[in-house]
């Protein structure tokens, strides 16, 4: 993303223009762009006139509309925003209150208002920091694997993408009728294989991690190799390099957590965000299960200890699930970035904002989308939390 | 194919100079040329025709010297030939073209297939040369009756099967077929015109010469019968059977030479060589047709031969003409190949090949056939009809032997593989030469002692590495019960295969490697997380087998030690005591296992060995009644007639061939073709079973291990959400986990701790919402599964997480 104007007014309200280059940032723009913003980008739409006489005709025009966001559809497949809401603007073609849905486009501008006090916070204005950052982390292919079971996905700066999931039905071990089984494997892989390139590039080096529990990782590392050599497909060939094998629990895809812990993926990847975020989520649970009243999860919970001061200097670590800021109403987004400003600025803790698209996240999004390490153990926090609900609506909605 | 090859690159002037080459050259372009011999001889010739055909006759006497050098001197041909040449309407044959005569001449004088060809065009037909020799109103009867004229044929080249010619080879077994009915046609109208004409008599005995005289005729005049090859040597110019014998031969008339189409065959076939037909006195030069040539053509008595000269001939054969012909005639009916090709294309058959080949002449035989391939078409047989058996009666009255199944567990290399291997083996349900042939091809990759585990571990990947992966099933019996062993996998990463297998088990025999340090490193890994397992998916009883004993020298105190420890864990884990029996014992040398160890160090141990702790087991109770449910294990190829097999345990209820089934969650229906219990072949199976059901009317696609099979009537429900109360082996937040029962495995979360729950009373105890659920405890949790999945009330299922056991629950 690059950001071509920016204009913030001295209370929080302005505008800015930005360039959307990858897929990627959409799931940024998709988490700037909240309801009751003002949008203006290219759109095309159908105008329909009629004539004097009654009979109608329909052109489709490109033009540029300014709408008032009033809903936001993300696709996390294909990395397409949908924004819908009511024209602001008149223009030749629409009337104001006419309704539009613009879908934000790669390599075109679009321009983001927010009007009312405070509305460009910290939190939105990091996320533009982010998107705008030229140092991006390297995608990472994954395939979590058992017999019949893999799971492709891709793992970007802010999300992991589950590209595709292939089942295929091995026959068991039965006596005497090893082939069968070992025959079903081999279509596994194939079909495994087969999908993996349709997805990847080959030209592009990227890391390939395989993961598995048992030895199906390895075999099918070296499947690939065989069918590169019985090919004589050199693109997969040079791959060679770029695949690792790693051990999982399971082919299912959160057992990605385990993947990026482990020590050949960690020297690897060491600096990449979900790397890191895995690392802070994994230490959480530690503490968790030390069951020492340092460590505390939930939205009550958390803001207790914050009020109480002990998310600050020395170790404090506040973790924020990024679907928490998405919140429909403004008054529950201005409640955590609060939190989140009151953590960093006056506590002097640390505030990790994790990525609902990682498994990291959707683990944090599991303890209710907060936690937080405390500098001092504090005690008997849920017992009057218990009693008033927050509103977590948000959550389902996150979870495409 | 040589041949056709031959025939098709043979150029005809090459050949014909090498052939005429000394010889022939003199006499090729000038009569001039001619030898003094070959000119007297002329000579003579001439005096000859001259008198014969008397004054009246006004021939030319350059013709008749053309016509005797034609015919080789040969003076009653040449008669003949001058007489019809001599009716006016005649064209007259460009005789005088030296080279288009020598050439006749040649192909005369080497191979009568040739000759024959270039005469039939050379010669048109006429009704004057038929009837020259008889005089006006006295024809004779013979040549009386219906004539049929075939069109004059195009100049053509040689007959034969090419391809190009439009009309399909003819099938060996066809042609067979066609022949056969050829000849019983011959007998028949030979018969029919036996009065009719005196001189057919002659042909007929001809005709009717054995199938073996008519095969010597196949390979030419030279090798026929001693009789008919020195008249037909005698008849003919001896320069022909000196020059050509051998060398002619291989371009027999069985059909090798080819160019010509089928139309312009007939006249060529049935001018075959036939060294009987010459032994007449007044001889055709031509052959009997091959057996092809009959079959391609119909009979060498056809009209179309009658038309040639000589006339004889013609009068022969002429009154079977037009009944014969009709019958006979190939082509009216569709071709043989097109008949073939239609069998072959509905129905692969031979049979109806055969079948179609030989009926291949008529159309009524045709429709025959198609009658006959409809009827063949493939049988997809009855559905399977239910036999409306009471199950639970019949099983009453059955009243087998016990049947158990154990699962056999513990710590990876532990001995468990081994030791079924061994117990099977001593058991004689694999014999010596299966386990030596395993030692050897084990002592290959340097895996020796793998041995025994390999009548177990069967796949690729289970003997490279040398580790169970997938539960193995094995059936033995003893005089009391019939065993089904499960023989699970040690290592952690195959834990779910090993719940899978635990799911269906009766009772486990725990296998503990009692070498120094394993035994404690067991006790940490599998050996626990394995005993917990079965425990919590309700397995009650467990057989201690303390493996690996002569390690330690067969040290008592050894035992002692883990048969303290292992009990007092087991006891934790909520095994009764009596339901817990050790057993010292080695399976790599199957001592204790089906025979006492010979060892005096093992002699302390007097109690019972695992073969009688094995029979020991009680029959567990079934629950027969309660509605059908069968997880699907496995999802398989049962065989050629069987194309999608499933197997599995009965849960509960019951089911009998002809039953139709559900399976969820795809909620398709099938019906059960065939039972196996047991890889026996049943009528009906009960709860308890393992049973294989052969099923039909359903894609492999709704099938897939972990699914229920239940009857239409109790469903089982597809659930995403699910409130288990569990016991939990490690900590618990809201986390992600994998669900796993028996088969089933499916990805899912933690949402919700409901409540921490007391262990005895199931009280509510402790904090509402706890954020943490403490190992060992018990809580109630809402679980929410990534699929919908069958799962039901009373259902136990395993949580696990990055690798490790979480949880054992009940569903709620």
């Amino acid at each position: 993303m690059r950001l071509i104007k920016q204009n913030f007014e001295r209370d929080g309200s302005g505008f800015v223009t930005l360039f959307p280059e990858e897929p990627e940032d959409m799931w940024y723009a998709y988490n700037l762009i909240r309801p009751n913003d003002l949008l203006r980008a290219s759109a095309i739409r159908r105008v329909t006139t009629e004539s004097s006489t009654g009979s109608t005709s329909s052109t489709r025009v490109h033009t540029t509309l300014t709408i008032r966001v009033a809903s936001l559809d993300f696709d996390p497949q294909s990395s397409q925003l949908h924004v819908s809401g009511r024209i602001a603007e008149e223009t030749k073609f629409t009337k104001v209150g006419q309704y539009h849905t613009l879908d934000l486009e790669l390599q075109r501008n679009f321009t983001l208002e927010k009007d009312g006090e405070e509305a460009w916070d910290s939190v939105a204005r990091g996320i533009i920091k982010e998107a705008c950052d030229p140092v991006k982390s390297a995608d990472v292919w994954a395939v979590v694997m058992q017999e019949g079971l893999a799971n492709l996905a891709v793992l970007t700066g802010a999300r992991t993408v589950l590209r595709q999931r292939i089942e295929v039905s091995i026959p068991r071990k039965r006596g005497g009728r090893a082939s069968d089984h070992d025959k079903g494997l081999e279509k596994f892989f194939q079909t495994t294989l087969d999908t993996l390139l349709r997805q990847i590039d080959l030209t592009e080096s990227k890391p390939i991690l395989l993961a598995s529990p048992g030895f199906t990782a390895s075999s099918f590392q070296n499947f690939i190799l065989d069918t590169a050599i019985r090919t004589g497909n050199k693109l997969l060939m040079a791959q060679k390099a770029n695949l690792v094998v790693v051990h999982s629990s399971s082919g299912h895809l959160h057992s990605l957590n385990e993947v990026l812990q482990t020590p050949e993926v960690n020297a690897r990847l060491k600096d990449t965000q979900y790397a890191r975020e895995g690392k802070l989520m994994d230490d959480f649970m530690a503490l968790l299960r030390k069951d020492d009243g340092r460590a505390w999860y939930g939205p009550n919970e958390v803001e207790q200890a914050v009020e109480k001061g002990a998310v600050g200097r020395g170790g404090g670590v506040l973790l924020i699930s990024n679907a928490l800021f998405r919140a429909q109403d403004v008054a529950i987004r201005r409640r955590w970035v609060k939190l989140v400003d009151k953590v960093r600025d006056i506590e002097g803790g640390e505030v990790r904002t994790l990525s609902s698209e990682h498994e990291s996240g959707k683990r944090l999004d599991g303890l209710g989308g907060i936690a937080a390490i405390l500098t001092f153990p504090l005690d008997d926090l849920d017992d009057d939390a218990s009693e008033h609900e927050v509103p977590t609506e948000n959550e389902n909605e996150l979870r495409v | 194919m040589s041949r056709h090859k031959l025939v098709k690159t043979m150029n005809l002037d090459d050949e014909l100079d090498d052939f005429d080459g000394a010889d022939f050259d003199d006499g090729y372009d000038e009569s001039e040329a001619l030898t003094a011999d070959d000119k007297a001889r002329l000579e003579n010739g001439v005096r000859e025709v001259h008198s014969i055909l008397g004054p009246s006759v006004n021939v030319s006497e350059k013709s008749i010297e053309d016509s005797l050098w034609h015919y080789y001197y040969d003076v009653d041909k040449t008669v003949n030939y001058l007489l019809q040449q001599q009716a006016p309407t005649v064209p007259v044959i460009p005789l005088e073209d030296n080279q288009a005569s020598s050439r006749a001449q040649f192909k005369h004088s080497t191979s009568s297939l040739f000759c024959g060809m270039e005469r039939c065009c050379d010669v048109p037909f006429s009704l004057q040369g038929f009837f020259a020799d008889a005089t006006w109103r006295h024809v004779p009867p013979e040549r009386q009756g219906e004539i049929l004229i075939e069109p004059l044929y195009p100049r053509g080249g040689l007959c034969g099967g090419s391809p190009g010619a439009g009309e399909a080879k003819i099938s060996k077994l066809a042609a067979l077929a066609a022949a056969r009915k050829k000849k019983e046609n011959e007998k028949h109208t030979c018969a029919e015109s036996h009065e009719s004409n005196a001189s057919v008599a002659m042909l007929e005995k001809l005709d009717t010469r054995t199938p073996s005289a008519e095969a010597s005729d196949l390979k030419g005049p030279a090798n026929s019968g001693p009789d008919t090859q020195s008249v037909a040597s005698q008849s003919r110019p001896t320069r022909h059977g000196l020059r050509y014998p051998s060398k002619r031969r291989d371009y027999s008339p069985a059909g090798s030479f080819g160019k010509g189409t089928p139309k312009e065959a007939p006249p060529h076939a049935s001018e075959s060589e036939n060294p009987a037909k010459e032994a007449t006195p007044r001889s055709n030069p031509t052959a009997a047709p091959s057996v092809f040539a009959k079959t391609m053509f119909g009979d060498a008595q056809d009209p179309i031969l009658s038309v040639m000269p000589p006339i004889q001939s013609l009068a022969l054969s002429f009154p079977r003409s037009s009944g014969a012909k009709a019958k006979s005639d190939p082509f009216a009916g569709p071709s043989p190949d097109d008949v073939v090709a239609k069998a072959q294309s509905s129905s692969k058959g031979v049979k109806a090949a055969k079948k179609a080949a030989q009926s291949a002449k008529d159309d009524k035989a045709t429709n025959d056939i198609t009658a006959n391939i409809e009827a063949v078409a493939i049988d997809e047989g009855p559905k399977p009809r239910s036999k409306n058996l009471d199950v639970l009666a019949e099983f009453e009255k059955s009243r087998a032997k016990n049947a158990a199944n154990f699962i056999v567990i513990g710590h990876v290399d532990a001995g468990k593989s081994t030791l079924m291997g061994r117990l099977l083996y001593d058991l004689k349900v694999v014999d010596q030469r299966t386990v030596d042939r395993y030692r050897k091809e084990a002592e290959k990759i340097g895996k020796s002692s793998f041995a025994l585990a390999w009548v177990l571990d069967q796949g690729t990947e289970e003997r490279k590495r040398g580790v169970t992966i997938d539960i193995a099933m094995n059936k033995f019996e003893t005089s009391k019960t019939s065993f089904t062993i499960l023989d699970a996998p040690g290592h952690r990463d195959f834990i779910p295969n090993m719940i899978a297998g635990a799911s269906q088990a009766d009772f486990a025999v725990l296998v503990i490697d009692a070498g120094t340090g394993n035994f404690e490193s067991g006790l940490k890994g599998q050996t626990k997380e394995h005993a917990l397992l079965v425990r919590s998916m309700g397995v009650q009883r467990i057989v201690i087998a303390v493996n690996k004993l002569d390690t330690v020298q067969w040290s008592k105190d050894r035992f002692d030690e883990i048969q303290q420890q292992v009990g007092a864990f087991l006891t934790a884990a909520g095994f009764q005591s009596r339901n817990v029996a050790f057993v010292p014992c080695s399976g790599l040398n199957g001592d204790n296992i089906v025979k006492r160890a010979e060892d005096a160090r093992a002699s302390w141990y007097t109690g019972p060995i695992l073969i009688e702790q094995l029979e020991a087991s009680e029959p567990t109770n079934r629950s027969l009644d309660k509605p059908l449910r069968l997880t699907i294990a496995d999802v398989f190829r049962g065989g050629v007639q069987n194309p999608l097999s499933i197997s599995g345990r009965l849960d509960s209820g019951c089911l009998q061939v002809g039953d139709r089934i559900v399976t969820m969650p795809a909620k398709e229906t099938a019906v059960i073709r065939g039972i196996e219990v047991d890889l026996e072949p049943a009528d009906w199976a009960v709860a308890g079973q393992n049973v294989v059901l052969h099923l039909t009317d359903i894609e492999q696609q709704y099938l897939k291990p972990g699914d229920v099979i239940c009857l239409p009537s109790a469903l089982i429900q597809n659930v995403t959400a699910m409130t288990v109360k569990i016991l939990a082996f490690d900590h618990l937040t809201p986390m992600h986990v994998e669900v796993h029962r028996g088969r089933l495995q499916v990805a899912g979360r933690i949402t919700q701790l409901v409540a921490v729950l007391d262990k005895v009373t199931g009280a509510m105890a402790g904090k509402k919402k706890p954020r943490l659920v403490q190992p060992g405890s018990v809580a109630r949790v809402v679980v929410q599964l990534d699929s919908a999945v069958p799962l039901e009330a009373p259902g136990k299922v395993i949580l696990r997480a990055g690798g490790q056991t979480v949880a054992a629950g009940l569903l709620e």
